[in-house]
């Protein structure tokens, strides 16, 4: 028999290493520093890999007349073509709703949109003879407008409202009423490795599929619908990806489904990978929002009802915007309390790309709403805003406000029904205004301001309160995998997919937390769909919120049948065993330990004929929502954060400068605080990003004119605030009964973002004594904030 | 055939299609795939590599992006890329500090930075730090979407920390002698890398449809953004007399092949504020290649150069079969994209005038992104003040209008005027007389004309207050205080320049 045992282990006796709460590196890093972390792209090709484009269509909406793809067969290299006709099975792949066909059958809907697919020997080769083709149109009238789609009403899903009382009496009652309306637009996620997927026909006729997805089980499904073959024919691996930010949630699958379908024809291996260019003009993006507001209030600033209207540019399929525009509802109070309010949601259809997930799924549109109406509110009452968001905060009660019985009113039920159980903001902010210097910092800059003849400085403090769990009640749910080797190596497979987040690593944090052992001997594999099925999305920042519990159940598994073991074997009960310190410890009925190298006795187990394997799953509790109604409780728990902003404006260009950002963020217990803060820096810049730098901008027609890096600018290197603190909420365990009582972070601080946006703002602001609130649609580039700066001095002039 | 060190080994590559690019060859034929593509355009950072060029008998090595250089570029250079870098599971400093500041999350771009701060770390004396301003330069052309880049910055800042030891197999490979002409060729064409001009004007006469190639940060653009096919591509960036950079009493000489990168120094000395310009153009990468002939020639309306160069009354020479002239820049372009070049011709070299104490140059650009954007607008003015008038005025302007151009309406608002706000005020009023610029991508139109009035507004202000602070990406500090800035609009009652 084969040695078992690593000696080695023994000498492990000492608290083991990289445990929850830890500081671990991320489970890949040395390898991506050394360029050996292998990405789809990166994988060995096969013999025979064949290569593919898509001839996307050249209108925003048209019917396709003819088509003479005759060039294209002839160009060097191309083996295959294939259209709708050539699709065995189902043709539409939209993830929820219909809408999303593979390839287009007659009708386009967005320029760009896949109509033909070809497979040849090179990638360049495919590329070049794309462009060959000769189709005849039949042009359509587009719609390209949220404008328009709401005047024509022009929806992919039907409107749907949120009601708490009685908004309009509320309006009508206030001492003060305003309004405002905005615009923001979308955002390319920009993840840096595009989408792509490589596919191997199987000898069963299935179908082995590499992909950079958020979503295997969904690739797997839509796979194996468009070649008509039963799902457990078709293995989806993902073992990373390079960014996903949603933009893989769905996005992902398409490309599968059409190198599946040139395999299916072929037999030959098929690699799909996009260019940038492809890849901004044919995939989703962050839904643009056409937002408006109507808000009373009192004296103090204090909402009395609100009346506020989202509505969300689908582009041309419902895809998930159901769900995101319903988040966006959601999250219209960000963190208020509203008392009485109407808040409506629409599905605007347009013919452009159908909008997607993306890293908050509506919710950041919902809130920065909420943030307008708040700076508004301040600058009507000649008011710091942060001190008419303090007031307005959950939770925090006033005495003048009452309920129709007399008690004071809690003000801690949002517009959907569900309380804010724990009331996190009100502490967490004045730590933040005390740390951030909130108050000297707000009398220095009005100084500078006041003695600067053109550079204006801005500050903001904005918070987010963002609801964690998937809207949709079955995606919360995921199963883990674990074994354990004879060595004592452990092996933690789960559904949840890494795209740079950290997720495997605070999953093999928990494995080894479960068992006490190294995290050096706990290995991760790829996520695969042969290992645990029925997956949900990475997604809604639930990743390890949903797979850590579930690596948890499969971890608590195995160590039922070792501690029953251990205990029959040292004569003593089940809670006398323990495990630390990478060793197996039994007290005996005499109070002797025993303790055993965790190899060691993996490998007693083994020959006890003990089951050293597990799966486990795990479900949310307490979540309810009933749509009809639009009251329950979607959310298990809310996490929170603050951050402040502070910018300098060039009012004579528009351009300016983040200078400074303190933030502070609620994850509960941190599984990783290193993890951690890394999601929240790189967080705060992709919100920042969205809604200053990163314009997407389309023509007249429907073409994506910002269709490139050099066009789409994300932040660069010096775009980071000079000046940047980013710190975890200390000692507040989640209420919940979460993984260790942690709290999600993957999406929450994207919202603080909107900090520097409103910081800009308040910049312009100041030209007329903090009297004005200039409007500024997002993104504000220099160009937008000169045009506030226009709007401002000409309210200067008439006043 | 062309010949090469690629992490120490000489390689030689004689069967290969023209149009190449280095990251292409790494990854399809070298299955060197620890880098990346992210854009295939050279605005990422992901595909970075280290190019080394033998100087002095010293290798000196830049970061470039392999995406957008062609292979016939590299004859006779040393490559090195991420997955040379360790010493068996000894991580290079760049390395080891990425790990242990986890600046990476997703991985995909971390290869390019690794490069870029490697770089960094090997041309900076071992006993020298680096400034947060050398951190954000070697890095500028390095998108990273994950980590927000506070991880990045801080392992640059650590980095000599660690030991490092030197691999001198991959650094310092013995030199190779240089193969004639560097030609390589397939059943598509053909490529050359040409050494002296004798051999380019030789090559140029047998092939006037060859496409010269220097820094190749547009020309690579065709072949990657648009999908068209180089056939015939002859690179000039090994020819020694088109790289020079000289001065004398009255010149200053760039030549035609020198990079962005060498013309640092001189620009520095000699135009500080054309220099800074450079720091916005593109990024490192993009300046260690491309060249300031080649923004010439291209001719692109939103080229950064020209309207400087234009404004600082250059000259450019031009070289081919009938000899050798020198024209005024400002006569070199005569439409959109089309210049006086002809067929088989070349840029030799770029001349400025020294400047006159009493000569102001400001120069502006105006984009979304401070770092590695393209213009929206480029201001560039010259002038000369004495006795508090303005005796003299050269303007230069790029994203106004199909060609890079001077605005004559405004030069005539400010010439014999006094030194004030007000006059540069009146004189932006003119904008809208010399230029009628589009709406596109990167601004309106109207914003166009509105910032080219702002920033002549500053341009004064500035002349006016020379010690203040007066662009925000120039701050660097959160401790500006109301002393740095510019106070008032109008301060040339009491200080005229
Ligand atoms: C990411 C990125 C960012 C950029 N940012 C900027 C920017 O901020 N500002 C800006 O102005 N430009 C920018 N550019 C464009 C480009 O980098 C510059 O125009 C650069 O100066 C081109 O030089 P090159 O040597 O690379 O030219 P190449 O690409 O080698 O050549 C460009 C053209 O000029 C011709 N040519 C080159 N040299 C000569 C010569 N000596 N004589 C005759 N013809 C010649 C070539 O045949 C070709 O047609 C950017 C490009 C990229 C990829
Ligand atoms: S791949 Fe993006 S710069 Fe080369
Ligand atoms: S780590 Fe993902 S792009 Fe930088």
């Amino acid at each position: 028999m084969r040695k078992l045992i690593d000696v080695e282990d023994n000498k492990r006796m000492r608290p083991a290493k990289g445990k929850t709460g830890e500081s671990m590196k991320h489970e890949s890093a040395a390898k991506q520093v050394a360029g050996t972390a292998v990405y789809v792209d990166d994988m060995p090709e096969l013999p025979n890999t064949l290569h593919v484009a898509v001839g996307g269509s050249q209108y925003a909406h048209a019917f396709i007349k003819s088509m003479d793809l005759s060039a294209v067969e002839k160009a060097p290299g191309v083996v295959k073509i294939i259209t709708v006709k050539d699709v065995p099975g189902h043709t539409d792949i939209g993830p929820v709703f219909p809408g999303d066909p593979v390839l287009v059958e007659s009708e386009c809907e967005y320029i760009g949109q896949p109509i033909f697919a070809i497979a040849a020997e090179t990638h360049e080769q495919a590329k070049a003879a794309v462009g060959l083709a000769q189709i005849q149109y039949k042009e359509l009238e587009p719609t390209l407008t949220v404008d328009k789609a709401m005047k024509d009403q022009f929806f992919v899903r039907p409107t749907h409202s949120h009601q708490r009382g009685d908004a309009d009496k509320a309006l009508s009652d206030s001492e003060h009423v305003i309004s405002a309306d905005f615009y923001v637009k979308g955002q390319e996620h920009f993840y840096l490795e595009g989408q792509i997927s490589t596919v191997v026909p199987t000898e069963d006729g299935g179908m082995d599929v590499f992909t950079s997805s958020q979503h295997p089980t969904e690739v797997q499904k839509l796979v194996a619908e468009v070649l008509d073959i039963s799902i457990n024919k078709v293995n989806v691996e993902v073992r990373r990806m390079g960014g996903g930010f949603g933009g893989k949630e769905t996005q992902a699958a398409p490309l599968a489904c059409i190198a599946s379908l040139l395999a299916h024809h072929t037999k030959r291996p098929v690699k799909y990978r996009m260019s940038r260019g492809d890849d901004m003009i044919m995939t989703g993006k962050r839904h643009a929002f056409q937002n408006d507001y109507k808000v009373g209030f009192n004296e103090q600033g204090l909402i009395q009802g609100a009346v506020i209207n989202v509505a969300g540019q689908c582009g041309n399929s419902p895809d998930l915007s159901d769900a995101i525009v319903d988040r966006a509802m959601f999250h219209s109070d960000n963190a208020y309390y509203l008392n009485n309010a109407t808040i409506t949601g629409y599905r605007c259809k347009t013919h452009t790309v159908s909008a997607t997930a993306y890293r908050g799924f509506g919710g950041p549109q919902g809130v920065i709403t909420a943030e307008l109406m708040m700076d508004d509110i301040a600058r009507h009452l000649g008011e710091d805003p942060l001190t008419i968001r303090k007031r307005n905060l959950y939770g925090v009660k006033h005495d003048s406000m009452r309920l129709e019985d007399g008690s004071i009113d809690p003000r801690n039920e949002t517009h959907y029904g569900q309380t804010v159980e724990q009331e996190v903001l009100p502490e967490l902010i004045s730590q933040l205004e005390e740390s951030s210097e909130y108050w000297k910092r707000r009398e220095e800059i009005k100084q500078f301001n006041a003695n600067s003849a053109f550079l204006k400085k801005g500050l903001a403090l904005t918070p987010v309160k963002f609801g964690i769990s998937f809207t949709v009640q079955f995606l919360n749910q995921a199963g883990a995998l674990v074994h354990v080797y004879t060595d004592g190596s452990i092996q933690v497979n789960h559904g949840g997919t890494e795209m740079g987040q950290g997720l495997y690593v605070k999953v093999a944090q928990v494995v080894a937390n479960e068992f006490q052992v190294d995290l050096d001997t706990i290995q991760v594999t790829a996520t695969r769909t042969d290992k645990v099925s029925n997956t949900s999305p990475t997604a809604a920042s639930s990743g390890s919120d949903l797979n850590g519990m579930a690596a948890r159940d499969a971890c608590l598994r195995i160590k039922a049948g070792m501690i029953k073991y251990a205990a029959e074997l040292h004569g003593t009960s089940e809670d006398k065993i323990r495990f630390e310190s990478n060793h197996v410890v039994a007290v005996k009925a005499d109070g002797e330990e025993v303790w055993t190298p965790f190899a060691e006795f993996t490998q007693n187990a083994y020959m006890a004929r003990v089951p050293l394997f597990s799966s486990g799953h795990y479900q949310t509790p307490k979540i309810h929502y009933d749509r009809n109604t639009g009251k329950g409780r979607p959310f298990y728990y809310f996490a929170n954060g603050a951050s402040v902003s502070e910018v300098i404006v060039d009012t004579l260009t528009g351009e300016y400068k983040v200078t400074r950002v303190d933030i502070l963020q609620d994850v509960g217990a941190s599984l990783n605080p290193a993890i951690d803060i890394g999601q929240i820096e790189g967080a705060y810049i992709q919100g920042m990003g969205w809604l200053t730098t990163e314009d997407l901008v389309w023509s007249d027609n429907g073409r994506l004119l910002s269709n490139g890096p050099a066009t789409y600018k994300i932040p660069a290197v010096g775009d980071t605030p000079i000046d940047f603190r980013v710190k975890l909420m200390e000692q507040l365990p989640n209420k919940e009964e979460t993984i260790y009582r942690s709290k999600a972070v993957g999406e929450p601080p994207f919202m603080l973002g909107i900090s520097a946006w409103s910081a800009l703002r308040d910049a312009v602001s100041s030209m007329a004594e903090y009297k004005f609130s200039p409007p500024m649609n997002a993104p504000a580039t220099p160009e937008c904030v000169l045009n506030a700066v226009n709007e401002t001095r000409k309210h200067i002039a008439n006043s | 055939m062309i010949t090469f060190f690629l992490n120490g080994q000489e390689v030689s590559e004689h069967n290969i299609q023209p149009d190449m690019t280095v990251l292409r060859y790494l990854r399809t034929r070298q299955s060197l795939t620890g880098t990346k593509e992210g854009c295939g355009s050279g605005d990422c950072g992901a595909c970075s590599v280290l190019a080394g060029e033998m100087h002095n008998g010293e290798w000196h090595y830049r970061a470039i992006n392999s995406c957008i250089t062609f292979l016939a570029q590299i004859d006779g250079k040393s490559l090195i890329t991420v997955e040379a870098l360790a010493n068996g599971s000894e991580l290079h400093p760049a390395q080891q500090a990425m790990v242990d500041k986890h600046g990476s999350q997703c991985g995909f771009c971390t290869p390019g930075i690794i490069m870029s701060l490697t770089a960094l770390f090997e041309n900076t004396p071992s006993d020298k730090t680096f400034t947060l301003h050398e951190i954000y330069d070697a890095l500028s052309g390095n998108l990273c979407r994950c980590t927000g880049y506070k991880p990045i910055i801080d392992a640059a800042k650590s980095m000599k920390s660690y030991p490092g030891k030197v691999k001198a197999e991959i650094w310092t490979p013995s030199s190779t002698s240089p193969s004639n002409k560097g030609e390589t060729s397939n059943e598509e064409g053909q490529s050359w890398s040409a050494r002296t001009e004798s051999e380019l004007k030789e090559i140029l006469a047998h092939h006037p449809d060859a496409r010269i190639v220097a820094g190749a940060t547009d020309l690579a653009l065709e072949v990657t953004q648009m999908n068209r096919r180089i056939n015939k591509l002859v690179a000039i960036n090994q020819i020694d007399s088109l790289k020079t950079i000289s001065e004398d009493a009255n010149y200053i000489t760039i030549g035609g092949a020198a990079s962005l990168t060498d013309c640092e120094k001189v620009l520095e000395a000699h135009f500080p504020e054309f220099a800074q310009l450079l720091e916005r153009f593109a990024a490192r990468q993009v300046r260690n290649n491309g060249t300031m002939g080649g923004n010439i020639a291209n001719a692109s309306p939103i080229g950064d150069a020209p309207p400087v160069l234009i404004a600082l009354n250059a000259d450019i020479e031009i070289a081919g079969a009938n000899g050798n002239r020198w024209i005024p820049l400002d006569t070199f372009y005569l439409d959109y994209k089309k210049t006086l070049l002809q067929t088989g011709e070349y840029i030799r070299a770029i001349r400025i005038p020294r400047r006159e104490a009493c000569e102001h140059l400001k120069v502006y650009k105006i984009s979304k992104r401070i770092e590695d954007d393209i213009s929206a607008v480029l201001l560039a003015i010259k002038v000369k003040v004495q006795g508090g008038q303005i005796t003299a005025v050269r303007t230069g302007f790029g994203g106004m209008a199909a060609i890079p151009k001077a605005g004559a309406a405004i030069e005539a608002a400010l010439i014999n005027q006094p030194m004030t706000v007000e006059t540069f005020r009146k004189a932006g009023e003119k904008a809208s007389e010399d230029f009628q610029p589009f709406s596109d991508v990167r601004a309106t139109a109207g914003y166009r004309i509105q910032v080219t009035q702002g920033l002549l507004e500053k341009a004064a202000l500035e002349i006016l207050n020379p010690e203040s602070v007066s662009r925000v990406e120039q701050i660097f500090t959160t401790t500006l205080s109301a002393k740095d800035v510019v106070n008032t609009y109008d301060p040339q009652e009491n200080n005229n320049a």
